[in-house]
């Protein structure tokens, strides 16, 4: 099960939470209540680990995790403020202090609401339970008569009401229920969770009052720019920093060490400054010699030569149903196709930054993280303070995508922090974070299927060579590199008898780590452009093909994870589908000069389709309109649900309708937004966004929206040009 | 040096660096943080800040440049929120990190302040400078027009 040999149990579970299910085998994001740690701690008092009332009944609920852009300090407190019947808009949200004994930090793999909708809903019970046993006390009643409502209790006989406010301090002393059986409110009455909430932190950031991590300022704190080696796995020979210290503002210059696995920082030259832009000029005047280090030499062209003799050869093989080059060489319709990724940058609008400040006898610091646990381990080891006196403040963050799930900022901030004894902010410019990123990997694909005389699929076979994730991680250099590349290639819906995958591992010393929604963000586009190219060979309709393939009502064990893994429903892909294709007018006369594509995609145990216009002009494709249907079991938040689609449909585009990050000479070649293009407001789509009233348990949507987004729009551009796009992202070349 | 220029209203005198960009003094110096930073080369519109009513981008403007000049930035705008561009952003649930959301709100701010009734294309060439990486874009669109609507009303009741 573990990849993960040198890491201990508690950066595994983190480190499982960023990738979901994809980067180990056989491990499931814990949530509270069901983790094999968990099961031996206590019930925490909600009174005070969720829920903070004070006399004059101001209500504050505890967020345990992250807030990214995602909504989760909306839609968590949504679920907590159910159970306990409050008036949504009078509540306050507090960020938990680090505390693994009752709260899962890590905020990753679209987890937050699949893991925390049930100990959240026990926890907010638990509190309820024990305001109103606290009210019947007070009242001398029996405690059936009582009952929740509108933040307090009432007793309808006596109509008397009393606050949580009122209460609090009692119910506080009240044994805790036991989160297992504590009862919980019927769904049908849910008021809060089901219903549309505008962002609880709106205002603050309509008004430039939010703070970010890079906004926290500690007095007396220094701001540090770290002059890295350019080249991957490079080192500091020497350095002359005469220069740089003249430079007026500049206070101190440090060294700071590589650290490698779990924090894969870099270490470099760190120049402090009493502000940002001295630190920065600093560092331009810094001269240092590098240690080139073992990657100097790696580039995309030899990646890609790596890739091709790799795809000359068979690689491991992964799953293997049936014969499949067998059922191809006698299938009726035969379609080979290769596909490529290249290496793809987060670039959060915020860069990466940290502040911390050491003292003797503790330590504090203000972090955007994904994984402010893995910060407060990253402090504790480098300040050698006892745990329980390094506190760590999770800020807003600016963006996240996988990349604020790393400590590599961390590490640099607590070292420098460390020797200097003073509060310091590292600041990383765009430079910095577009070349220094751990990046959605490199890869390649060779896809061969075959379609029988019925128009069933006789065969699917894919292999896979890439620069993996897992490889990264494990110490004796990749045990199973393939766990974080496939996820549901490895079970498509697609009924077929001869299934075979093969995986080759490529060498590089480019960083790698989790992209908005991991391998599913190259596993959806290849299932799903396939599966389109297979329909075109059969002369299908490819929505109806798809239907056809998905077939019966059935559940998929996942591939990876049979046990603990959800199922793929196949009844709710196919609803998703229909919803899609019918809200995107499929079938219906297309206009001229519009291509009309489609997609459905299973990650994060939910479930997503969507209908794509296009057109193609100059060699360019603009995007017009996108139809989504999505499936993420109850919806908490469906506005959130809908702007979290919205969001990973650009996300998406973002890596297909311009720039690659390219590597020449051991480093990357793009700097900035100037030559790693963004989408911009021009190129947005019209995007509607359907979400299913399911009654399911509640499952992701940071990041499912993602993978179909551009299946969809090259589905489209083959529907307009008869050019099938199979490398990204898309090129003029590729289109005339 | 030392630079005196007018910020939110109010005279204001830095002792700087000349060469120090206007973004890192309100951050670093002033400790205004609404104004935020993303690539230091313009590119990203993050830092937009008006200067003498116009939308600049401070990541590249030295402090030299604004003196004597009004300088407005997003905790200028209004204290509490109130400004038409910012219920309306609220309405529409823009903010998703929110990061990029005081540089966009200052050039839709600037955007009507010339056209009070613009098109989506109006939109589109205005506020291409404005990277959001969370793709908020559709619904900065719509809350550019309901925050047109916004201010017209409010000007027809005045």
């Amino acid at each position: 099960m573990t990849t993960l040999l040198s890491l201990d149990r508690r950066t595994f579970l983190k480190t499982g939470a960023a990738a979901g299910t994809g980067l180990l085998i056989g491990f499931h994001l814990p949530t509270f209540a069901e983790s094999a740690e968990d099961q031996e701690k206590k019930n925490p008092n909600p009174l005070n680990a969720w829920v903070h009332i004070t006399p004059d009944n101001h209500v504050s609920l505890i967020l345990g995790k992250s807030e990214m852009g995602q909504g989760i300090m909306t839609a968590l407190p949504m679920i907590l403020a159910e159970e306990l019947s409050l008036d949504w808009d009078k509540i306050k949200i507090e960020q938990a202090p680090t505390n693994p004994a009752i709260y899962e930090h890590g905020t990753g793999g679209s987890g937050s609401i699949a893991g925390s909708y049930l100990p959240l809903r026990r926890a907010g019970a638990a509190a309820r339970e024990m305001l109103v046993s606290a009210a019947a006390q007070r009242w001398n009643v029996n405690r059936d008569t009582c009952k929740a409502a509108d933040g307090g209790v009432l007793h309808g006989a006596r109509k008397n009401f009393l606050t949580y406010g009122e209460l609090a301090e009692d119910a506080a002393k009240l044994p805790i229920p036991d989160f297992k059986t504590v009862p919980l409110k019927n769904s049908e009455d849910f008021t809060i969770v089901g219903h549309d909430k505008r962002r609880y932190e709106g205002n603050a950031k309509a008004t430039g009052k939010a703070i970010f991590g890079i906004d926290s300022h500690v007095p007396g704190m220094q701001y540090a720019v770290i002059a890295r080696c350019p080249i991957f796995g490079g080192k500091v020979k020497s350095f002359d920093a005469a220069k740089a210290k003249a430079v007026p503002g500049v206070k101190d210059i440090i060294q700071i060490d590589a650290v490698g696995e779990g924090a894969f920082s870099a270490g470099g030259v760190a120049v402090l400054a009493e502000n940002s832009w001295a630190a920065m000029q600093g560092r331009k005047a810094l001269q240092i010699t590098w240690d080139e280090g073992p990657h100097a030499a790696e580039s995309t062209d030899w990646l890609r030569k790596q890739f091709l003799e790799n795809a000359a050869k068979p690689g491991k093989v992964i799953r293997n149903d049936g014969d499949a080059d067998a059922a191809i060489s006698g299938a009726a319709k035969k379609v080979e196709a290769t596909y490529e990724f290249p290496f793809a940058a987060h670039a959060t609008m915020e860069p990466m930054n940290c502040t911390v400040h050491i003292r003797p006898d503790g330590a504090e610091a203000w972090v955007p993280t994904q994984a402010p646990q893995w910060a407060q381990d990253i402090i504790v080891g480098i300040s050698k303070l006892p745990r329980e006196s390094v506190i760590v403040h999770t800020t807003l963050m600016g963006g996240g995508f996988g990349r604020r799930y790393m400590g590599d900022f961390v590490m640099e901030a607590a070292q420098i922090a460390k020797v200097t004894g003073k509060p310091v902010q590292v600041l990383w410019t765009r430079e910095d974070d577009m070349q220094h990123d751990f990046y959605r990997p490199a890869s390649y694909h060779k896809l061969s299927g075959g379609v029988d005389t019925q128009g069933n699929l006789a065969a699917w076979k894919h292999f896979q060579t890439s620069t993996s994730i897992d490889a990264m991680w494990s110490k004796n250099g990749a045990e199973h590199p393939e766990n974080s590349e496939f996820a549901t290639a490895l079970f498509i819906p697609y009924v077929t008898p001869n299934y075979r995958v093969e995986y080759t591992l490529a060498q590089s010393g480019v960083p790698r780590a989790w992209w908005r929604s991991v391998e599913h963000s190259s596993s959806g586009f290849i299932v799903e452009c396939f599966v389109d190219e297979l329909a075109a060979a059969a002369g299908a309709d490819p929505y109806e093909f798809r239907l056809k393939l998905i077939g019966d009502d059935r559940k998929i064990p996942d591939f990876t994870n049979p046990k603990e893994g959800k199922p793929l429903d196949t009844a709710r892909l196919k609803n998703v589908l229909k919803i899609a294709a019918d809200k995107g007018d499929w079938g219906k006369p297309v206009p001229k000069g519009i291509g009309r594509g489609i997609a459905a995609y299973f990650s994060f145990e939910s479930y997503t389709a969507c209908v794509a216009d296009v057109s193609v002009k100059n060699g360019a494709v603009k995007v017009h309109r996108l139809a989504y249907a999505v499936d993420c079991g109850r919806p908490i938040n469906p506005e959130g649900i809908r702007a979290q689609v919205e969001s990973a449909a650009i996300y998406g585009l973002s890596a297909s309708l311009h720039d690659a990050i390219t590597i020449k000479g051991g480093r990357v070649e793009q700097a900035n937004f100037n030559d790693y293009q963004m989408p911009r407001i021009a190129d947005t789509p019209k995007t509607e966004v359907h979400v299913v009233m399911s009654k399911e348990e509640p499952t992701g949507i940071g990041e499912p929206g993602l993978p179909v987004v551009t299946a969809s729009v090259c589905n489209a551009i083959y529907a307009l040009t008869k050019k099938r796009i199979r490398r990204l992202p898309i090129r003029g070349e590729d289109l005339a | 040096m030392a630079v005196t220029f007018t910020l939110n209203g109010k005279s204001q005198t830095v002792e700087v660096d000349p060469q120090m960009p206007l973004l890192w003094v309100l951050r670093d110096t002033l400790n205004m943080t609404g104004t935020k930073f993303g690539c230091g080369m313009a590119l990203c519109g993050a830092c937009t800040v008006h200067i003498n009513g116009e939308a600049s981008r401070s990541c590249i403007t030295p402090i030299s440049a604004v003196a004597g000049k009004k300088i407005m930035t997003i905790e200028g705008l209004s204290a509490d929120g109130s400004h038409p561009v910012q219920q309306a952003w609220m309405e529409e649930d823009v903010p998703q990190c929110g990061y990029c959301q005081s540089g966009q709100i200052m050039s839709a701010v600037a955007l009507l302040s010339k056209k009070p009734k613009p098109t989506d294309a109006d939109i589109d060439d205005f506020m291409s400078g404005n990277i959001c990486r969370c793709g908020t874009y559709q619904r900065i669109r719509k809350a550019i027009h309901r925050a047109a609507d916004l201010q017209t009303s409010k000007s027809k009741s005045a």
